[in-house]
């Protein structure tokens, strides 16, 4: 595999887990991954995190960077939200992110 | 009635851009939107966000954008219907279309471009099994009448400017206010939070906070609402209203009926010229979708321009187009 991609595990709202490889030289981040692989997310905002669209639960143990305060107020105005609520616009692609499972929120 | 060319349905940044290229073509445009201000998304969700993929400019304010926009269109003249949805459209006998708002406002025009973005903005619903039944009858997402919750009890839910400003605003009517928050920190504007802070050490409110709504109780009217809190079991709080204040977020609305070919909330159209299955309606931006759509703004621009050559056919059945370099002539008004 190419040393600029990392596989992650997507499982989207009917449970299915979808494998996926990403980019991490591209300043990638998680909604526009899932979108580039055609799964049923909107990314409505276009990654400013300003529409929670792409809620997501990140179900492995990864160290993310701590949510945004920007992030934190969108989450406010989402359902189904969780301690391990994100919004993948704000999942950055990185190497160390290899292996991330997450699964999408109910719409 | 208004009588124009070519209503547009949506004043975004695609809906304004196409104005220009309508004009360049001497065709007149009027623009409908629902929101009470042109620029679509750009207005209501992100002005002071910056964008980098608009041709020329490195950076600039979506805010900024629309301005600019709305310079770039004031030579044509367009007209404007704000605050106002399209609601229903029929086909004349002399074969343009009727259009008329939510407000009774009568729009008629060969052409129809929908230019509707995310479609229409409406109060976000709380995921509440059957929040439905209760609508109108004790639930509201908008305050329309403050008078209505006079010596009334309220539930207002949210944590955002406008969950905070009806809590302070409602504190001075209603008989009690109750405040939920998901999270025991509140946004919005700092002298909002203030006041909520002091009106709840005077009693005033009641905050709620790591806590959300879970379920509504009553019979036929509301009741009460079920509260989930962190670290507690579950209760009831009796309520006589439940006003959640979750933001706005874009439905398709009454479009999705017009017998338009759609496909995942886009409709379908012809990248030759975005023509709909319906002759004489168009769309273009980010509510249409054909092979190897991207939502970009630059291509809601490229839509509208190649769009108006095959609208001017139908405005004007009878002339030859002349595509017009603006180098040449420069651009002249109406």
């Amino acid at each position: 595999m190419n040393q600029d991609m990392i596989r992650l595990r997507v499982i989207d709202r009917e449970g299915v887990t979808r494998e996926l490889e990403g980019p991490t030289d591209m300043n990638m981040n998680m909604m526009e991954l899932c979108k580039a692989y055609g799964l049923p997310m909107e990314g409505t905002c276009g990654g400013m995190a300003l529409c929670a669209s792409c809620h997501m639960y990140v179900l492995s143990n990864h160290a993310l960077t701590p949510a945004s305060e920007d992030e934190e107020n969108m989450l406010d105005q989402a359902f189904f939200v969780e301690a391990n609520s994100r919004l993948g616009c704000q999942i950055r692609l990185a190497p160390e992110l290899n292996g991330l499972v997450v699964k999408l929120a109910k719409e | 009635m208004i009588e124009t060319d070519i209503i547009i349905i949506g004043a975004g940044p695609a809906g304004l851009f196409a104005v220009f290229e309508a004009g360049l073509l001497k065709m007149h445009c009027h623009l409908v939107d629902s929101l009470a201000v042109p620029g679509g998304q750009l207005a209501e969700i992100y002005p002071k966000k910056p964008i980098y993929d608009i041709p020329g400019y490195p950076v600039i304010l979506a805010g900024d954008l629309v301005q600019n926009l709305m310079k770039q269109i004031e030579p044509f003249k367009p007209g404007f219907t704000l605050g106002e949805r399209a609601e229903t459209f029929e086909r004349m006998e002399d074969g343009r279309f009727r259009l008329i708002t939510n407000k009774g406002t009568v729009l008629v025009a060969p052409v129809v471009v929908i230019a509707g973005g995310l479609g229409c903005f409406e109060p976000r619903k709380p995921p509440i099994e059957r929040i439905e039944d209760y609508e109108d009858k004790g639930v509201d997402y908008i305050v329309k009448d403050p008078e209505k919750y006079r010596q009334k009890r309220v539930v207002i839910a949210g944590g955002g400017d406008s969950a905070l400003d009806w809590a302070i605003f409602l504190a001075d009517i209603a008989e009690e206010v109750v405040l939920v928050h998901r999270r025991s920190e509140f946004r919005g504007a700092p002298d909002s939070v203030e006041k909520v802070l002091t009106l709840e050490k005077q009693g005033r409110i009641r905050i709620i906070t790591r806590a959300q709504v879970v379920g509504l109780e009553g019979n036929g009217v509301l009741g009460g609402v079920e509260i989930q809190e962190d670290e507690r079991e579950n209760r009831v709080e009796g309520t006589d209203y439940f006003i959640p204040l979750f933001g706005l977020s874009p439905k398709l609305g009454p479009i999705a009926d017009w017998g338009l070919q759609l496909d995942n909330n886009a409709i379908e159209v012809n990248p030759l010229d975005y023509s709909t299955n319906i002759p004489g309606i168009y769309a273009i931006g980010d509510i249409n979708t054909y092979p190897g759509k991207l939502k970009l703004i630059l291509c809601g621009f490229h839509e509208g321009t190649l769009m108006v050559q095959s609208a001017y056919k139908r405005v004007n059945p009878e002339k030859k187009l002349s595509f017009k370099y603006t180098t040449v002539t420069g651009v002249t008004g109406f």
